[in-house]
């Protein structure tokens, strides 16, 4: 051991902070836990701010020809809808539960870098300050959640918006690598005794491939922001034509930050659902070592897929079939998963749960846009159907119809450890159908109408044969949607008085987090229960047929 | 796509129907096996855990290779196709020379020339049927995208590039279904929704005709209300952005080609049909019809108005 100090050891104590200590303990705290919940909460309230603008949009297009927002003003909310699910709800609601759940479930104390953590949390706040603060300004971002060059130029988009999506895209990316980098260490470092690799949760083993995946995308990204600030403020020429530079390149540069951003927002959510299933079952994760293996295939093929995105912009025939074959080898790994969550169910003793509502309507929907994700991949159906609603049926039904059911599936399953109290399975019921027949009534319409030819990003569309009906059709379905989030928010603050007292282990689970009390203390466990098998609760529960004397189930033998 | 009139578009269409009846029986299995869970795995009281059953290798292989041999069947059927819509797959002599048609796209209208005869015209393509047509794509601004989705697969065009794509239908428009629609594709600001354009399908001897008046101008107007228009489009601004062949001066390409406004369907790219009236209240305030779009209010008085709709009207 070396013994010279290279950072010298704090004379004063740090901060210490206890719950009880009202809004300074919130604004101050540096305990995992707290900072999840801030996550969740400005996570959840972004989903709010994007949903109402999803609503205004369907408002919009609900007849043809509609006045009820200027092109102008739609174009601001449908880029503000695009940005802020993909930037404020999704990415961050789910680092926002790794936050919460990833130390308890490997009986770590806390993250490995606490102040990191509170900095990437208030990153992300601050950078969805920014971006809103925009519309103020004098116009929110206008060219599209993936602000295609040069439209986001200068001479084509005049207003500071883009600014603003430029500067607080940055900014939050730094959030996100902070907090990325804090996960990757505390799950490397940080695992209580017997917990190897080979046993990690498959929640905790999907934030860890996630968040390398972070790592390895996001500074595309932030270099496609550069760029654009520079050609934006200081005259320089990366994506101008006119001026000897090449928009295509803001396209290869974003997308190939923009593709694995795709599996960013989709891994942890796989993760939720390996570990939801198996409990709401009754039994292991069916082929563990396939489905954690499958993930790893997922990480390194969306780093060779993004040009799929560029199919009409003109690549040629090689790059086209290339690009289009990579893409579909996706489905292969994808498919894995799917086939070992149905095994997991099958023979199962099923309890129906909210939770299990939404996590086993999760395989079924999310292979619905697993499916036109295919279709994409055959490149002559995608010059065909890209850019029409096609594509935003597709990509809801990922999105929404996955990570968001699977996120859903997270909040009824975690709420009891979290709070401490139940959420009402009442209201989770009725949340549930709710959202199942309002999200696919909103969104499987849409794919008939991309096959008929309504591109996507238009503010209004004329009168042709059925696109009226439908599109109502679709409105209708949001507004049950958006019933659905409202009882999900009426829940969660009916449940936090009166819901039922939850108890350590309300689910009877297997992972560490169940070990301990809810809500846990700022310590987060008296004693780590010894993990000697993947499900160290259920050895506790079962000493007569533990997992560890089982050939598969012990996950590798003690060392 | 729904039924598509080219053979391109039938490429994509045959395509896109087998990977739909795939996607049916992947989705019936998946939907299939949880529906029977739900219903066949539900937990009664009093049971115990059940059996735990942590996987099987051979299963695991077995819905591996499944799905890629899947894939392997698709990318057969792909290939080909792909590389028969491809247009740096065909021999380098069927790609050289003049395009058939130049596509030119603009905030937020479509500019089409055609180089082999020297004619420009605007929002509404015509073209002979049963030919495979070389078109290139350039853009005067941002990117939009040409799509026809009965004919063809889209294409984008990219400021500082140059694309092609092939362009073809099988057969003629008719009365009942007189031409195909066509539309921006790739959103472009403000007006993306109103850039829309019409294909019109001709057999060749029409086509011929067709592009032999366009050739020959605009002609003269005759009525009285007209030339005062036509005296109007030289006087007021509209000469310093919209051509006219014929008359003298007006050769401006920044806005759309007028030669044969009275004979094209569509006002405005898509946001009015041609007519009188909407001519008029298009000439009378454009912001107002369409917003943001880069022709300015030209404060003409309501005779002017009459005039200017009459010249307009009379470009046949």
């Amino acid at each position: 051991m070396s013994a010279i100090p290279l950072v010298p050891e704090p004379t004063e104590a740090l901060p210490r902070v206890r719950s009880n200590e009202g809004l300074l303990s919130w604004i101050a705290t540096v305990d995992h836990k707290q900072i999840g919940i801030l996550y969740l909460i400005t996570t959840v309230f972004f989903l709010v701010v994007g949903g109402l603008e999803a609503l205004l949009m369907r408002i919009q297009l609900a007849q043809p020809r509609n006045d009820f927002l200027s092109p102008q003003v739609y174009n601001q909310i449908f880029t503000m809808h695009g940005t802020t699910m993909i930037f404020l709800v999704v990415m961050p609601i789910l680092i926002g539960f790794a936050n919460y759940v990833v130390p308890l479930m490997i009986g770590a104390r806390d993250m490995a870098f606490p102040r990191l953590n509170a900095l990437g949390y208030w990153l992300l706040l601050f950078s969805g300050l920014l971006l809103y603060y925009s519309f103020v300004s004098g116009g929110a971002p206008d060219a599209g959640w993936f602000a295609d060059a040069p439209l986001s130029e200068q001479p084509y988009s005049t207003t500071l918006g883009m600014d603003y999506y430029a500067v607080g895209l940055l900014v939050n990316g730094m959030g996100t690598v902070a907090a990325a980098i804090n996960l990757i260490v505390t799950i490397l470092k940080f695992r209580a005794p017997g917990l190897s690799l080979r046993r990690l949760p498959l929640f905790v083993w999907m934030v860890l491939l996630n968040s390398v995946l972070i790592i390895l995308a996001l500074p595309a990204l932030n270099a496609a922001l550069v760029m654009l600030i520079f050609d934006r403020y200081l005259g320089a020429h990366f994506f101008r034509a006119m001026t000897g530079g090449q928009p295509l390149l803001w396209q290869h540069v974003f997308w190939s930050f923009g593709h694995p951003e795709v599996y960013i927002m989709v891994l942890p959510a796989f993760g939720m659902i390996s570990e939801i299933l198996p409990v709401f079952s009754r039994k292991p994760i069916y082929g563990y070592g396939f489905v954690a293996g499958s993930t790893l295939a997922i990480l390194v093929l969306s780093l060779l897929v993004y040009a799929h995105h560029m199919f009409v912009t003109g690549l040629g025939f090689t790059l086209d079939l290339t690009f289009g074959v990579m893409s579909m080898l996706i489905a292969i790994p994808t498919g894995v998963k799917v086939f070992n969550w149905l095994a997991t169910v099958w023979g199962g003793r099923i309890r129906f749960t909210t939770a299990m509502c939404f996590a086993v309507a999760f395989p079924f929907l999310f292979s619905i846009g697993g499916v036109t994700g295919v279709q994409f991949a055959i490149v002559p159906i995608d010059k065909q159907l890209t850019d029409s609603y096609y594509v935003v049926a597709h990509m809801h039904y990922v999105l929404f119809g996955g990570t968001f059911f699977a996120v859903m599936a997270a909040f009824y399953y975690w709420f009891p450890k979290i709070t401490g109290r139940m959420l009402s399975e009442r209201l989770g019921k009725q949340q549930f159908w709710l959202m199942f027949i309002g999200f696919n009534m909103t969104f499987l319409i849409q794919h008939v109408l991309g096959w008929l030819g309504m591109p996507r990003r238009v503010y209004t569309y004329d009168n042709n044969p059925g696109w009226d009906i439908m599109n109502m059709i679709s409105t209708i379905g949001a507004f049950i949607l958006a019933v659905g989030v409202l009882v999900f928010v009426i829940n969660v603050f009916v449940s936090l008085r009166a819901g039922k007292i939850a108890g350590d282990n309300p689910w009877e689970g297997w992972t560490l987090e169940w070990a301990t009390s809810s809500p846990p203390p700022l310590y987060n466990f008296d004693q780590v229960p010894p993990v000697r098998s993947r499900r160290p609760l259920w050895d506790l529960a079962h000493p007569e047929r533990p997992d560890w004397k089982h050939p598969v189930g012990h996950g590798g033998k003690d060392q | 796509m729904s039924d598509p009139k080219s053979p391109f578009g039938l490429d994509s269409s045959n395509l896109f129907n087998v990977s739909l009846l795939i996607s049916f029986l992947i989705l019936l299995g998946v939907g299939g096996v949880v529906l029977y869970s739900i219903l066949r795995f539900r937990a009664r009281p009093g049971e115990g855990e059940p059996p735990q059953d942590f996987g099987n290798r051979r299963l695991e292989i077995a819905w591996t290779l499944f799905p890629a041999l899947v894939l392997v069947v698709i990318t057969a059927f792909m290939v080909p196709a792909l590389a028969r819509q491809e247009v740096d797959t065909y021999p380098p002599e069927t790609i050289q020379g003049d395009p058939d048609i130049w596509v030119i796209g603009h905030q937020w209208w479509w500019e089409f020339r055609y180089p082999k005869s020297g004619v420009t015209t605007a929002n509404e393509l015509h073209i002979p049927t049963g030919q495979r047509l070389l078109v290139k794509l350039e853009s005067a601004d941002v990117i939009h995208d040409f799509w026809v989705p009965d004919l063809n697969p889209k294409m984008d065009t990219v400021p500082g590039n140059t694309n092609w794509m092939w362009l073809e239908a099988d057969q003629p428009n008719t009365p009942d279904h007189p031409y195909y629609p066509g539309e921006c594709a790739e959103y472009c600001g403000n007006q993306h929704a109103w850039m829309l354009f019409r294909v019109v399908a001709e057999s060749p001897d029409q086509y011929q005709a067709w592009l032999q008046h366009l050739k020959a101008g605009a002609t003269p107007p005759t009525d009285e209300a007209a030339r005062r228009g036509a005296l109007l489009f030289t006087q007021k601004t509209c000469i310093s952005c919209h051509a006219i062949t014929g008359v003298p001066n007006a050769n401006s390409q920044a806005g759309p080609n007028l030669t044969h406004f009275g004979s094209r369907s569509l006002l405005g790219a898509g946001v009015l049909n041609n007519t009188p009236d909407n001519v008029r209240k298009w000439l009378k305030d454009p912001q107002a019809v369409k917003p943001g779009n880069n022709m300015p209010n030209v404060r003409l008085s309501d005779a002017e108005l009459d005039a200017l709709t009459a010249y307009m009207e009379s470009l046949k």
